[in-house]
């Protein structure tokens, strides 16, 4: 059996999900970049104590789930999600949501999905995918970063719905309940309050961890990686960074592009709030990301590698947080027009 | 980043999809192209990988000099950590530590190294043998 439901590719998992399972209801308006912004999406964070593939975990993008759940939320749409300690009733939910011609997003884990190619796939089981139709033992699977659609048949679905490690999706599926329709004022109140909670996520979460601190915070403890680490590790730290803020799934620029892209289509919206302009400044933040990421490279390639060249890279992260810190700070001061 | 600028350096991931990027065309505005890949993150990927080689033929290493069991060798061949496997196979933490001595993991019966196996998705044999079919 099959759904009506078109693949569109995006640049990030979750927030192509969600504008993918929103594309109905709301009539193709709910964008990835809308679902992004309203989902509060844009983040920081660096938590040495988790470990992600022997190196710290970094992340440009909040917490998973977070976005679908927000954007849901703020739109007034009512969400079904559900996990499981089965998995002979995951998938019997799942066939039940596919019969009741409902697609499902699901969270899967990479590394036995198989599409990827091998050197993409690690241990990482925040990723996530629909599932439109079945055919036989094969599900009609949508990955939004790819070009195209996929099938995988039922073991293959399974072991990547039961991923282990850390975030283990244990079967984790969700989907809008009803096809609501979603008017231009709901979408004007969500993007605020999307607007909001990524200001209050950037600029007021205590802590030297996360948000535009996090951001200072971790260039300052690049400067010393050098002395602390020892030239391999530290190696291996940058590249890490790197790939979290540019690999497939980021848009580019640790997602600040796709924050870009948000506020321009806000403005169309809340027109008279200098939304564009503001989104010029994520546009130099994400540039800046991108430079610090050359330079980065730099360094784990072994081209340079001196005390200064560290220095250096912990000062792009210094200045971009003054950036980032001045673009958050004009966002919160907005009276909305 | 302008759109002209979108990197188009071809990774192992650009030969099977391109991905998705956002950039600002003549007049400023957003729009989305298409990307095979940067070479700054091709390297980034490459060394994480060339550090995973690594710890694999260390780890291939001490199950040759009898310091552990094939199961060391296949957790860091699967990029798994002791949490992970124990995940995949149902075992405690502590049980999977013993079986990694290799006279512990020599007298396992077969239904356990099935659970390894599986979740190393390879034969019992080749777990044994250490053995590795490309896939």
């Amino acid at each position: 059996m099959k759904i009506d439901f078109e693949h569109r590719q995006a640049a990030h998992c979750e927030s192509g999900v969600t504008s993918n399972l929103l594309w109905n209801a709301s009539g193709g308006k709910i964008t990835e970049p809308l679902a992004f912004g309203i989902g509060a999406g844009l983040f920081f964070a660096y938590i040495p104590l988790i470990k992600i593939n022997n190196g710290p975990a970094i992340a440009f993008r909040t917490m998973p789930g977070h976005i679908f759940n927000r954007t849901c939320k703020s739109l007034n749409i009512p969400v079904a999600r559900k996990k499981f300690s089965s998995k002979e009733k995951a998938q019997v939910f799942l066939d039940d949501c596919l019969n009741n011609g409902h697609a499902v997003g699901c969270q899967v884990g990479v590394y036995y999905l198989p599409y990827f190619p091998k050197e993409y796939r690690f241990h990482f089981n925040a990723h996530n995918l629909i599932v439109y139709g079945k055919e036989g033992d094969n599900y009609l699977v949508s990955d939004p970063i790819m070009e195209g659609t996929n099938i995988l048949d039922s073991y293959q679905l399974e072991r990547v719905r039961f991923a282990k490690g850390a975030l283990s999706p244990k079967g984790h599926i969700y989907y809008p309940k009803e096809n609501k329709d979603i008017t231009d004022d709901q979408i004007k109140q969500a993007i605020k309050s999307g607007i909001k909670k990524n200001v209050y996520n950037m600029l007021s979460i205590p802590g030297s961890f996360a948000g535009i601190s996090g951001i200072k915070n971790t260039g300052l403890k690049i400067k010393k990686w050098r002395d602390k680490l020892g030239i391999e590790k530290s190696k291996l730290y940058l590249a890490q960074m790197v790939r979290m803020q540019e690999e497939i799934g980021t848009g580019g620029g640790g997602f600040r592009y796709i924050y870009g892209a948000f506020l321009q289509e806000a403005d169309v919206y809340l027109p008279g709030n200098q939304l564009t302009g503001i989104s010029s400044i994520f546009t130099k933040a994400g540039d800046m990301w991108r430079t610090a990421a050359v330079h980065a490279a730099g360094i784990y390639k072994g081209r340079i590698g001196s005390q200064e060249d560290f220095n250096t890279m912990g000062d792009y992260l210094l200045e971009i947080a003054a950036v980032e810190r001045a673009a958050f700070e004009t966002l919160k001061k907005i009276k909305w027009q | 980043m302008k759109k002209d600028d979108v990197p188009q350096d071809l990774s192992s991931l650009g030969k099977i999809t391109k991905e998705v990027c956002y950039a600002t065309d003549r007049n400023g505005k957003y729009v989305t192209e298409l990307s095979s890949g940067w070479d700054v993150k091709i390297t980034a990927l490459d060394t994480a990988w060339g550090d995973i080689e690594k710890r694999i033929a260390a780890a291939k290493q001490q199950v040759i000099d009898g310091r552990a069991s094939p199961l060391l060798f296949f957790i860091e061949y699967r990029l798994m950590d002791i949490a992970i496997l124990a995940g995949y196979t149902g075992f405690w933490k502590w049980q999977i530590k013993r079986h990694l001595n290799p006279g512990v993991f020599n007298n396992l019966p077969d239904n356990k190294l099935q659970k390894y196996a599986e979740a190393f998705n390879i034969k019992v044999e080749d777990l044994k043998t250490m053995t590795v079919h490309e896939d």
